[in-house]
């Protein structure tokens, strides 16, 4: 046994001379101080970690099968959309596969969501965490990119017409817009060339861009420390060590934490991946079952659910601006939606960080966003003319919504300021 | 393993155990993507056994089928060739067909199920060329002026006799592979099944 | 303020409830009743194969449906030479466009296709099959009621009758066909019971692998959540 332990040591030194092994695995787990009041909303980070690896592997066998080419073949049916069909049916396990790709895409948009909203909760993306903030945007945007540029590849009707709508949303730029969005396609319709380019950009480029962002923002997080659900920092306090008193090594006490989260979530997963695949029409949508069809639109089209809050954006725009037309202003609108939390840290003016100590103003505030920031994602799905209960007008709902949105964050660093905050504990609390 | 005071003997019971279940569960979960890099349904579709009616085919004749993307040979072998074929045993790597290129029922003088017609997938045991035909005898053949009939690689020059074994000192280590075939009937001969699987 | 969320974030769901104005019959569910499904595909290949394809869909998949290779290649097999092949047709799709003003639809997934909100895609074709009716202003003389000017003729008129739509808006049957009225709806039952099969045919055993999966996971939860209350009794 002893000899069996010198050996690995040996190795091990052997290694940390030439790679620092050792001094990563303590900085970053087994000597990454963690605040010890972690709760319910810490776990969504891993499994984002865990969201992420699920859709690599998965999109990489994947890869293996599927063909970007919108080509009709012998049967009449674009080569690309007969490839997914194809992974469904003659590729052995291609179905779950796929399936998991095709879930993982929506879970990767729900456990991000409800990482974000934890931030929003808890102040994490205050001072000093604001380069954690702006790398998690990054990875945001780039996982909006990721999932758009996806979605083209199955090469339905909702992909076609979703790509088509949202590559013309570059035509409202003044001037150059028109020929941007043929720039982008590379043809005058969504074709071939488009497929092509989106397919290397969804496998090649957004991943690559994303992996980076990603250890930029483990890095900066490792680098500050953790926020925790008491907003208050745990390196104040720090024992004669060095060590903060208020905090517990990742590993092993948050990895095994983790790993319960990591379980529960797959069960979730599962039973989407199992038993309801196409998520009721939100996860895969009925009508990209049917190949694309240049000729023919189908009578209603929506984008996936997780894009849907900033469609209505979009869409609550009707009014021409300055002498440019409502579709530009509407892009702008959707861009300026996701771009605005970017500000977030320097919009908010609270004393304290954590939504435990902070006022009724805020408290009413950002839950009438979120309720908001919900309904507008159910506009979005629906027509224009959607009515609530059948009388309540959808469309003024969602510009009344949209200007809150906006006047949430650009009054922030008023109301904000002016609320009646509790004072913040020295220490981290636990129940 | 030893528990000493220094371990705490339950945890670890709990880590090892709770190691276990994961890590079958992470094995299979492998497995579809493992299994997923296997011949699709329309692989071992294109791949299925091929029927070939071979009443046409005349004494010396052959003819090329297609099974699995490569081509079979099938031969209506004269008797002048069947006997210039049990002269050369001597010059061949492996004229009693020892080695398992061949399934049990072709494991024969002529390595074929009815002594006149061979079956044999005509990619050379070198390097996957398909060797070309070389029926004519002597010199004539271009090959060698005793050349008794066979096939000749035109990559790396491995000659073969007609039944697809190969000649002595050459490249190709091995004879001709023998695909699983059957007959359906006396004519009806299918390649790539056998009923004995 | 808990109670105030939970209210608020309910509300749309109530909403979300309202809508829904195309009705549907639906559609008996078949899945696991073979015998159905082996005369579903029968029905399929006899009076759907003939304009339209099932590309993605090959013959000897029937095994799932409780058929052997030679019942398929007896019964079922006309279309192709082997049974690994898929269910093409022979119709070339430009010469299908000038008599039927589109080229029929591939028929492998549509029952995946025709699910919207008003109901499954099941329900949608089950309905759709049993509504056609007399329209002497349609140049196939057939229109259908919940698929407006329709391109494809009644196939099954022969078997259901001839409907047409009354002044109240109703369909009445006004000849009737081979089959009686009930007849008809089980037999449909069993073609959209088949499509729906042909629509994913891992279907039922993705259901079943489902289950292992989940105890499986239930599993593991409980080591993992006795793992994390070892380690977590150090922390106070």
């Amino acid at each position: 046994m002893s000899k069996v332990n010198a050996i690995l040591q040996g190795t091990l030194n052997w290694v940390d001379e030439r790679f620092p092994l050792t001094s990563n695995w303590k900085a970053h787990l087994s000597e990454y101080y963690a605040p010890k009041n972690f709760n319910f909303w810490y776990f969504f980070g891993s499994l984002a970690m865990l969201v992420l690896v699920i859709q690599i592997v998965t999109g990489i066998f994947l890869t293996m099968h599927y063909k970007p080419d919108a080509a009709l073949n012998a049967s009449g049916v674009p080569v690309a959309f007969a490839s997914v069909e194809y992974i469904m049916r003659d590729v052995s396990w291609g179905w779950l596969i796929r399936y998991m790709h095709s879930t993982g895409a929506s879970a990767f948009f729900v456990v991000v969501y409800l990482h974000m909203f934890r931030g929003l909760l808890y102040g994490s993306y205050r001072k000093p965490r604001e380069l954690i903030w702006l790398f998690g945007i990054g990875i945001f945007l780039c996982l909006m990119g990721e999932a758009f540029f996806g979605y083209l590849l199955p090469w339905g009707q909702m992909s076609f017409w979703g790509a088509q709508v949202i590559v013309n949303l570059f035509s409202a730029i003044p001037l150059i817009g028109p020929d941007l969005s043929i720039w982008l396609r590379g043809d005058y319709v969504v074709g071939d060339a488009t497929l092509n380019r989106f397919f290397a950009f969804h496998v090649i480029a957004m991943p690559l861009v994303l992996i980076g962002l990603v250890g930029a923002h483990i890095i900066a997080l490792h680098e500050v420390g953790s926020n925790n659900p008491d907003g208050v920092e745990i390196k104040k306090k720090k024992d004669a060590n060095g060590i903060p008193l208020d905090g517990i090594p990742f590993h092993p006490y948050y990895t095994v934490k983790d790993i319960v989260g990591v379980v529960v979530f797959l069960f979730v997963f599962s039973i989407v991946v199992f038993f309801m695949p196409e998520g009721g029409g939100y996860f895969l949508e009925y009508n990209n079952f049917f190949p694309a069809d240049p000729l023919v639109t189908p009578p209603h089209i929506a984008p996936v659910w997780y894009f849907t809050p900033y469609y209505s954006l979009l869409r609550a725009v009707t009014y021409p601006l300055f002498g440019i037309d409502a579709k530009f202003w509407g892009v702008v609108a959707m861009g300026a939606g996701t771009l605005i939390f970017a500000f977030l840290p320097w919009l908010d003016r609270s004393p304290v960080k954590s939504i435990r100590y902070r006022g009724p103003i805020t408290k009413w505030l950002l839950s009438i966003w979120i309720v908001g920031f919900f309904i507008l994602g159910f506009l979005g799905t629906k027509d224009p003319a959607y009515k609530f209960f059948g009388f309540i007008p959808g469309a003024p709902v969602a510009q009344l919504l949209s200007l809150y949105y906006f006047l949430f964050f650009l009054t922030m660093p008023i109301w904000s300021s002016l609320d009646r905050c509790k004072p913040e504990p020295d220490r981290v609390t636990t129940k | 393993m030893s528990c000493d005071e220094k371990v705490d003997c339950g945890r670890r019971r709990l880590l090892v155990a709770t190691a276990t279940v994961g890590g079958v569960a992470g094995v299979a979960a492998a497995v579809p993507f493992v299994a997923s890099m296997l011949p699709s349904e329309r692989a071992k579709a294109a791949g299925a056994p091929v029927e070939v009616d071979i009443s046409k085919l005349g004494p010396g004749q052959m003819m090329t089928v297609e099974w699995r993307g490569k081509p079979v040979w099938i031969i209506n072998r004269t008797k002048e060739m069947l006997d210039a074929m049990t002269k050369i045993g001597d010059q061949l790597a492996d004229p009693k067909s020892d080695k398992n290129m061949q399934p049990e029922y072709a494991k024969n003088e002529t390595r074929s199920i009815k002594p006149e017609i061979l079956v044999a997938v005509g990619i050379c045991t070198h390097l996957g060329c398909s060797p070309t035909e070389k029926f004519k005898t002597g010199a004539e053949s271009g090959v060698d002026p005793n050349w008794p009939g066979g096939f000749l690689c035109p990559c790396h020059g491995s000659t073969f006799d007609l039944a697809g074994r190969v000649y002595k000192s050459k490249p190709a280590p091995d004879n001709l592979e023998i695909p699983p075939h059957m007959y359906l009937g006396d004519a009806k001969l299918v390649i790539g099944e056998d009923k004995k699987a | 303020m808990k109670k105030f969320l939970t209210a608020i974030l309910f509300a749309p769901v109530l909403a979300f409830a309202a809508g829904a104005t195309l009705h549907l019959d639906s559609a008996p569910d078949k899945s696991s009743d073979m015998a159905a499904l082996q005369n579903g595909a029968k029905i399929f290949v006899n009076y759907c194969l003939n304009c339209h394809s099932a590309s993605y869909m090959r013959y000897n998949r029937l095994q799932d449906i409780g058929l052997t290779d030679a019942q398929i290649k007896d019964n079922l097999l006309f279309t192709a030479e082997k049974v690994g092949e898929p269910m093409k047709i022979a119709m070339q799709r430009a010469e299908a466009k000038v008599w039927f003003g589109a080229a029929p639809p591939d028929l492998t997934i549509i029952a995946r296709a025709r699910a919207s909100e008003h109901g499954s895609g099941a329900d949608w074709l089950y309905t759709y099959l049993r509504s056609f009716y007399r329209d002497e202003n349609r140049p196939t003389g057939w229109n259908n009621v919940i698929f407006e000017n329709v391109g494809m003729p009644h196939v099954l008129w022969e078997l259901q009758g001839e409907q047409v739509m009354g002044a109240d808006h109703k369909l009445a049957l006004a000849k009737p066909g081979k089959m009686k009225p009930q007849e008809y709806d089980a037999m449909v039952g069993d073609l959209v019971a088949y499509l729906k099969y042909m629509g994913e045919p891992v279907g039922e055993f993705r259901k079943k692998l489902g289950v292992i999966v989940l105890i499986f996971l239930a599993v593991i939860f409980v080591f993992a959540y006795a793992l994390k209350r070892e380690y977590w009794k150090d922390v106070h």
